[in-house]
Formats: C-alpha cells, structure tokens, sequence
C-alpha cells in the first residue's frame, strides 16, 4: 500500500511539474515504489526474486538516470529553459 | 516491535515524495529526494533485506544524487540560482530536512542496538540467496542489463559531449569535423558557446 501511495504520489508529480529535472525525481519515486513492491512481495513469501528484481529496477533507473539528464542538458542547451511546453515545438 | 518504525520511515518517505513534488527549487526537492531514498532504505532493513538496503543507500543515494546535483549545478539558472543558495544557507531551509533525518537516524540506531528486524519478513533473505537466484535463474537478465548499462553508458558519453556539428553549421564552419574528434574538440571550447548561440 505504501508502495502504491509513492507511485501515486510520482505519477502526480510527473503531471502537475513542467521542469525536466522534477520529472526526473518523479520517476525516480515511481521506480523506488515499484521496487519496494518488489521486494516488499519477496519478503512476504521469503523468496530472494524480489531482491533480483530490485537490483535489475536499480540498474535499470540508474542508466534511465544518466541517459536522462544528458537529454536534459543537450534541450537546455538548445532552448535555455527546462519547460516541457518548450520541447513540444522540437522539430528537425 | 518494529512494524513502528516501519510506520514512521513509511510516513517519512510519503512526507519527503510529497516534498519532492511541491518544492520550487530543485535542490531543495532534491534534498527531500535524498531522505525519501534513505527512508526507503530504513523501510527495506525493516523488511529485513539489508544487502538491498545497502544497495538503495550506495547508488541511489550516492551516485543518483550525485549526478542530479552535478547537473544541477551545470545548468546553473543564474541569477535565480543564486538567491536560491543564499536562502538555502538559512537556518529556516535546514529544520525540515533536519529533523526528519534526525527521526530516520533514531531508527536506525534502534534497529541496530536492538538488532531485532525482521518481524515483518518471513526469514531472512541473505545477500548470499540473493546471488544465487541472480546468476542461476535469472542470469539472462544480469546479461541483458549489462547491455543496457554499456548503452546507457555510450547514449549518455554521446549525449553529453557538447555540441555535434550541425546546430552551428549555418556559417558552415565545423561542419566536416565529425564523429568523436568533434565531441572531443568542443568540450574544451563549449562551455563558454550557448551564451553566444543562443
């Protein structure tokens, strides 16, 4: 359930924020939950699968991270600003 | 004995998340993102998976922060930026982060003296279970997430290096420098360009 609340709560923030890095933390929040859910679930039934499942959340975030913030700083670079409503007028 | 202080870590993380999403300076959310994570933490001790507790405090903590605030600070909005840092050495800015990491430490150091986690678990699921279900069963997937930090790794070197050719090819200067030299080259001289390119 907590981990529901946090998931919710990241999908809000992913809504409501129009700044690149908030949306960033947002998902960070969403991927912990999804990851408390896991191994909250491995804990319950004492099997290790949660634990290997949140390893591979963590790689997973930690790339998404790295990739993320790199597109971040390159529209920075190109819009000076980090509002999403800027990016929609991207075109080639 | 402990489903308490599962309760007040659950509370604090719901506390920070919310924090996280309603601050208007990123390094104050990114502050409250920081405890939400160690919070997190305290939670899957308590769920009695400390090698995982671990893990969430080292990358997460550690290296996910570390990055955001480097490109935080990269970006460096400007004169905004600078207010912001004098309010944030404001004792008033401290209190929150303060004491909800003061209440997690608390915990914590109830935990370990009484050494009693694992009321909620079924049993203790040691790094060492952890390893072998990681490279027996599930050994496809160790390989396929290796592959996608080398992506992620050259995605974001190849994202990060400044400039490729084209945004400043309207005087046709570098426009026959390519591939890796040109990435190389423009790091040097970039940092000082998106003023002018703007």
């Amino acid at each position: 359930m907590l981990a529901g609340i946090l998931f919710a709560l990241g999908l809000a923030g992913l809504l409501v924020r129009r700044n690149l890095i908030f949306i960033l933390m947002s998902i960070e929040i969403m991927l912990n939950a999804a990851g408390l859910a896991f191994v909250a679930a491995g804990a319950r039934w004492g099997r290790a699968d949660g634990q290997v499942m949140f390893i591979f959340i963590l790689a997973m975030a930690a790339s998404e991270v790295s990739v993320g913030l790199a597109l971040v700083l390159q529209l920075y670079r190109q819009n000076k600003s980090l509002d999403t409503d800027m990016t929609s007028e991207m075109r080639g | 004995m402990n489903a308490i202080t599962f309760y007040i870590a659950a509370v604090i993380a719901v506390v920070t998340s919310l924090l996280v999403i309603t601050r208007k300076s990123a390094v104050h959310a990114l502050l409250y993102l920081a405890l939400s994570l160690i919070a997190i933490a305290v939670i899957f001790y308590d769920l009695d998976a400390p090698f995982i507790a671990a893990l969430e405090v080292i990358i997460y903590a550690g290296s996910i922060i570390v990055l955001f605030i480097f490109v935080v600070m990269m970006l460096n909005l400007g004169k905004r930026a600078v207010q912001a840092e004098a309010k944030l050495l404001e004792p008033r800015m401290w209190i929150g982060p303060i004491i909800l990491a003061a209440i997690l430490l608390g915990e914590i150091a109830y935990l370990l003296v009484t050494g009693n986690t694992g009321a909620l678990a079924a049993h203790t699921i040691s790094p060492r279970e952890v390893g072998m279900a990681l490279y027996g069963p599930y050994l496809v997937g160790v390989e396929l997430s290796s592959m996608l930090l080398l992506a992620a790794l050259v995605g974001a070197y190849h994202l990060g290096s400044q400039k490729r050719p084209y945004p400043e090819t309207q005087d046709g200067s570098g426009e026959h420098t390519t591939g890796a030299d040109a990435g190389r080259n423009s790091v040097r001289t970039g940092t000082s360009r998106p003023a002018g390119a703007a």
